[in-house]
């Protein structure tokens, strides 16, 4: 026992060593974890030694010797059991690991390392369907004034009474961006204004998806306000997928039809300030709204009003004064309160050493 | 119909990919992964209707002869020969050497290297009107981007060693904290947005009129 005590203190060269095979959880299956100790004299590599029942260990793999992991998914069948074995190599050093325990490989069913998204997902919405289920009992709420939003109709109006026309941009993202498919919902609702005022409106599309969805959207706005005979089919139109390309094209809709309102709303790259300034020298009135951080300073700079972060995704609850929609906008306000509570009691344990709460909600 | 079918596969397609973000199960995830290559087949369809509509709405504008129309034709030509040559050179139209790479190259990078760098100049006008300095909070704006930009530059340490300092300083404390809030709040934002489309409440992106 004390030799064993001493052996696994100062394990020596020719000394084997336990390896630790399991099944890699939260996975899809067909991987196996290995891991062990590291030697004090790590060899110059190790080969990775498997054996499937019933047959012999076969070298599968080389790794390097200081490594003290290793998964292996190399050709593994869920719910069967393998045994591996390390050797160090080059071979005359007699240092190999014990086989390890047999491991079976398994698919999961819930991925354990997202269990936090998971739980604010389900508290956001438990508080969704609760404040829907309050709207729909007739109980309203009170929003703070949102200036970019009530800009938007009444920016449509300027361009009415100058016989001008409304230039939307839904930015240089394709369908599958969450900021274009936000556009998408606020177009519906500029094309209603526009359609009603019967103001022309232009939307230059960069991505032939974001054109199909956009032409169906301006469409079904007209049909929705009774004009659907005012509905043209070169309204929305599909310009390029190459950015500056797009860009060029817009600048060029911007000079020479000169719309009395652009609305950039959407994901926008360095693309925003070359539209923003363009739009900004025509005189037009200029609202922008996006989640890109980075291209927020410019859009201040360059447009008379511009919806930040959550502001952009709250426009199209707020433009429709749907008390459903408006009962998803509370849930999301009272999620951001109870995060902030969240990060606070967090910040105050850390300080106090106690790290499970942050540690809880870390995703790297 | 016309209505509730397409919400009808906007709710079950969600919920489908919300639960397959969670569940590695190859039962849940092949079809997840599928669903994410479908996105690209679908997208790759909706660029035939994409060209279809910049070849006949520059055709209209040519054959009436609006505006600008001799432009329409040099876009009508550029796209149509570019196409036409790029599909002759099949899977070898990204060599080095192939005419579409030429045309590529020649034509359109030039053209884009152009209008970014107009940037350079968008950036001037709009830095002057930003950093005029008319209320408080234009004032403290206007201080912070002038160490900031002092401290970004090699002159700003040889001015003072402590700009460099305030500069990275300004970046990661005050700056960091308002992106941060931002940011949060546009996370929540794109929950709240993804909830509404699964659970068939905003319906702004469809027509009343078809139902």
């Amino acid at each position: 026992m004390l030799f064993l005590l001493l052996a696994l203190l100062f394990p020596q060269r020719g000394l084997a060593f336990p390896l630790r095979a399991v099944d890699t959880p939260n996975d899809g299956g067909g991987r196996v974890t290995l891991s062990w100790q590291a030697q004090p004299t790590p060899p110059e590599s190790w080969q990775v030694l498997r054996a499937a029942p019933g047959q012999p260990m076969v070298p599968i793999d080389t790794i390097g010797g200081a490594l003290t992991t290793y998964t292996d998914e190399n050709g593994l069948r869920n719910g069967t059991a393998y045994q591996y074995r390390l050797v160090a190599l080059p071979g005359a050093v007699a240092l190999a690991s014990d086989p390890s325990l047999p491991a079976v490989p398994g698919a999961s069913w819930f991925d354990l390392t997202k269990i936090n998204v998971a739980v604010v997902l389900a508290v956001f919405f438990a508080l969704v369907l609760y404040y829907i289920g309050q709207s729909e009992r007739g109980k309203v709420w009170r929003f703070r004034t949102i200036a970019g939003l009530n800009a938007i109709e009444e920016a449509i109006g300027r361009s009415t009474e100058m016989g001008k026309g409304v230039l939307y941009v839904p930015g240089v993202q394709d369908i599958d961006d969450i900021q274009t498919i936000a556009s998408m919902i606020i177009l519906g609702n500029v094309a209603r204004m526009t359609a009603k005022y019967e103001t022309p409106l232009y939307v230059p599309a960069n991505s032939p998806a974001v054109y199909t969805v956009a032409d169906e959207v301006v469409k079904g706005a007209y049909t929705d306000a009774g004009r659907a005979d005012a509905y043209r089919a070169d309204q929305v139109r599909y310009i390029t997928s190459e950015q500056f390309a797009y860009v060029a094209a817009v600048n060029g809709m911007m000079l020479r039809e000169r719309p009395a309102a652009n609305l950039l709303l959407g994901a926008f790259f360095a693309e925003s300030l070359l539209l923003a300034e363009t739009g900004h020298e025509t005189g037009a009135i200029q609202i922008a709204g996006t989640a890109n951080v980075h291209q927020l300073p410019f859009f201040v700079v360059a447009c008379d009003y511009t919806l930040i972060g959550e502001e952009y995704y709250a426009a199209s609850a707020y433009l429709s004064k749907d008390s459903r929609l408006l009962g998803s906008l509370k849930a999301s306000d009272t999620i951001k309160i109870l995060l902030v509570i969240t990060i606070l009691l967090a910040t105050l344990l850390l300080t106090f050493g106690y790290s499970g709460l942050g540690e809880f909600f870390a995703t790297q | 119909m016309r209505r509730e079918i397409p919400l009808l596969i906007s709710m079950v397609t969600g919920i489908f990919v919300l639960v397959g973000f969670f569940v590695p199960h190859p039962a849940i995830r092949t079809l997840y992964d599928d669903i994410q290559q479908w996105v690209i087949i679908v997208v790759a369809f909706t660029y035939v209707l994409g060209m279809a509509n910049v070849l006949r709405i520059n055709w209209t504008q040519v054959s009436r002869r609006e505006r600008d129309w001799p432009y329409k034709i040099v876009l009508i030509v550029g796209v149509v020969a570019t196409m036409v040559i790029g599909f002759s050179e099949g899977t070898h139209y990204l060599d080095d050497g192939s005419k579409f790479s030429w045309i590529y190259n020649t034509f359109y990078s030039a053209m884009a290297a152009t209008m970014f760098s107009l940037l350079a100049f968008f950036i001037a006008s709009a830095a002057f009107r930003a950093f005029r300095v008319r209320t408080v909070e234009a004032f403290l704006l206007a201080i912070a981007a002038f160490v900031l930009m002092l401290g970004r530059v090699p002159i700003g340490s040889l001015i003072h060693p402590i700009l460099p300092e305030a500069a990275d300083w300004l970046m990661e404390i005050p700056q960091n904290a308002a992106k941060r809030g931002i940011l949060m709040g546009a996370a929540l934002g794109v929950m709240a947005t993804g909830f509404r489309i699964i659970l068939g409440i905003e319906r702004t992106y469809g027509s009343e009129g078809g139902s």
